[in-house]
């Protein structure tokens, strides 16, 4: 479904990313890992085409999406969560999925509809899907972290993508809140059928839901392939001493 | 997961709200209605001086307030929609209705003009390049002798037998400004609307979810400038003359302090802070001509105490009382 290949970029003469590669396969939860600064997010925002790529290849469902502007790749059938909040913060719970569901089906630019009437068994769907319906009419910066990054990632579903792109959906989360992602990553997986491209920190995690495993170190693809060999793999254990465990 | 049952779903809180603003609304408009029979002609026409500049703040609060776009200068459109009048209707023979309809859409096109270049910049620098277009057309209007008559202006007007008297001008903006201020309502609250807020709060995100940002911002900006335009249409109703001071920087400067005194996030705000100014520049005018002074003072006071606008500030204290949501 995706394909990256001999990805490169760079920032002021920082080479962020020297040869990224990856294969996401239809239907599968696929994770990228690597030690801090290795470029996982670079390469996400390049994936999302937030960055512009100085060579290399990006493919999606077949076709050529290097470069392109984010709101393009979106309509493609691509959507993405933020490592950060990245939500719209003066709209309740429930506009911020509905802004969403509004532009997947493109009338975000209709003038004459009333937005209070669009889209609400469809938003309130994926509110209760993740566990948000009771928080609907809260003004979302009144809720917790947790529950920040769990919008985070319904914004993304709101685009009623095929591929979905988590950056750290667990960063700074506490071990119940992990299982409540881990838990919603392997619901959208086996029940909605989507496939999943994550990068994270917790191993646990990641050895828990991903059926492949990409390892970026300094830039570079080192390893790629299934959880257990890449457990094994020498290279891969090289770059990971005495960074985590 | 819990199986709550979608088709239920009402927001009470919000039709209130809608009901208390419509009948606030039909209070007003009946009030409206009837002062003239009360007034005399200078109140009515300052009441018609009202009207024109609340429909100017309330366009300018489209890209201000709803897209976050720092506007420094909406009065260029204000401008040039009240000299498409003028030009039309004295050196044309062309009918004063294709005047009044030609305003808007010229307008609508400088400002796309405009607007082309200006979405491309974020924060400060768009609302610089906003300032340095618009004086550019100040300039031209305040040069261009042939067309424009210069530094002169335009003045007497020719307009029709039935807008000659104060009170029939009164009521034509009157009209014409309930008229826009319902289109207003209503793209506000359309699903552009909405992801103008999106835009406003989150470009980065919009743009993620499959929103052109640009193209947006673009669209509420001529949008601004369409209904600009309107509000020049009915300056020149009420004044029948033009002068190129109406293009200058510190006009448009007026109109942001309108709508930041009557609150930005508040639909009617920036109809308050007009209403507010104008009934005070003419107060303060009897007693001074130092009307700039008092202006200064007040915005100091204003981004001091009530940063959210006077409107801003009731309808805190309102969704307080209600235990609502805390911005709109």
């Amino acid at each position: 479904m995706l394909q990256v290949e001999q990805l490169k970029k760079s920032f002021d003469g920082f080479q962020a990313i020297s040869d990224a590669n990856l294969l996401v396969p239809k239907g599968e939860v696929v994770a990228v890992i690597g030690p801090n600064g290795a470029g996982k997010s670079t390469l996400f925002n390049l994936i999302t085409g937030h960055l512009q790529a100085d060579s290399g290849h990006i493919r999606f469902q077949g076709k050529e999406i290097t470069s392109m502007a984010p709101y393009k790749i979106c309509h493609r059938g691509m959507a993405r969560s933020f490592q950060l909040i990245n939500i719209f913060s003066s709209l309740t719970v429930f506009e911020n999925v509905q802004a969403s569901v509004i532009a997947k089906h493109r009338l975000d630019q209709n003038f004459f509809r009333p937005a209070k009437k669009l889209f609400i068994e469809e938003t309130l769907e994926i509110l209760d899907s993740f566990g948000l319906f009771d928080f609907k009419d809260r003004s979302c910066s009144a809720l917790s972290y947790g529950d920040q990054k769990v919008l985070e990632i319904a914004i993304a579903l709101g685009s009623k993508p095929e591929l979905l792109l988590l950056d750290e959906p667990t960063a700074g989360m506490s071990s119940e809140e992990t299982r409540r992602i881990v838990n919603l990553i392997k619901h959208l997986s086996r029940e909605k059928g989507l496939t999943i491209l994550l990068t994270e920190h917790d191993m646990e995690l990641v050895f828990d839901v991903a059926q492949k495993i990409m390892v970026l170190h300094q830039g570079k693809t080192i390893a790629q392939g299934l959880p257990q060999d890449i457990r094994n793999d020498k290279s891969v254990q090289n770059a990971y001493l005495g960074e985590t465990g | 997961m819990s199986t709550n049952n979608f088709k239920l779903i009402e927001n009470p809180k919000g039709k209130f709200n809608t009901y208390l603003g419509l009948g606030i609304a039909a209070v007003g408009i009946i009030v409206l209605l009837l002062a003239p029979e009360f007034l005399t002609q200078y109140y009515v026409y300052l009441l018609a001086t009202v009207f024109t500049t609340a429909l100017l703040a309330t366009s300018l609060n489209l890209v201000l307030g709803y897209g976050g776009l720092l506007h420094l200068h909406h009065g260029v459109f204000f401008g040039v929609g009240a000299y498409t009048v003028a030009i039309v209707t004295t050196k044309t023979s062309w009918p004063f209705a294709i005047a009044v309809l030609l305003a808007p859409l010229v307008a609508a096109l400088i400002a796309f003009v405009i607007g082309w270049f200006c979405v491309r910049l974020r924060g400060l620098y768009f609302g610089m390049l906003t300032l340095a277009l618009g004086q550019l057309v100040w300039a031209i209007v305040y040069r261009w002798n042939a067309l424009t008559n210069g530094d002169n202006g335009i003045h007497a007007i020719p307009v029709p037998e039935f807008l000659t008297s104060i009170n029939s001008v009164y009521y034509a903006t009157l009209l014409i400004l309930v008229i826009s201020l319902i289109i207003l309502y209503i793209i506000t609250k359309s699903p552009f609307g909405l992801m103008l807020l999106a835009t406003r709060d989150n470009p980065v995100r919009s743009e993620s979810v499959g929103v052109n940002v640009k193209r947006h911002r673009l669209t509420a900006f001529v949008i601004a400038g369409f209904f600009a335009g309107i509000a020049g249409v009915l300056f020149v109703l009420v004044e029948r003359s033009v002068a190129p001071s109406l293009l200058f920087w510190s006009e448009s400067a007026e109109v942001l302090i309108m709508c930041l005194m009557g609150g930005l996030t508040v639909f009617m705000g920036p109809m308050l802070g007009a209403g507010i100014l104008v009934l005070l520049s003419m107060v303060v005018g009897l007693y001074t001509e130092y009307w700039l002074l008092v202006l200064g003072l007040l915005l100091l006071l204003l981004v001091l105490f009530l940063p959210q606008g006077i409107l801003g500030y009731l309808m805190e204290i309102y969704n307080k009382s209600q235990d609502k949501r805390g911005e709109y």
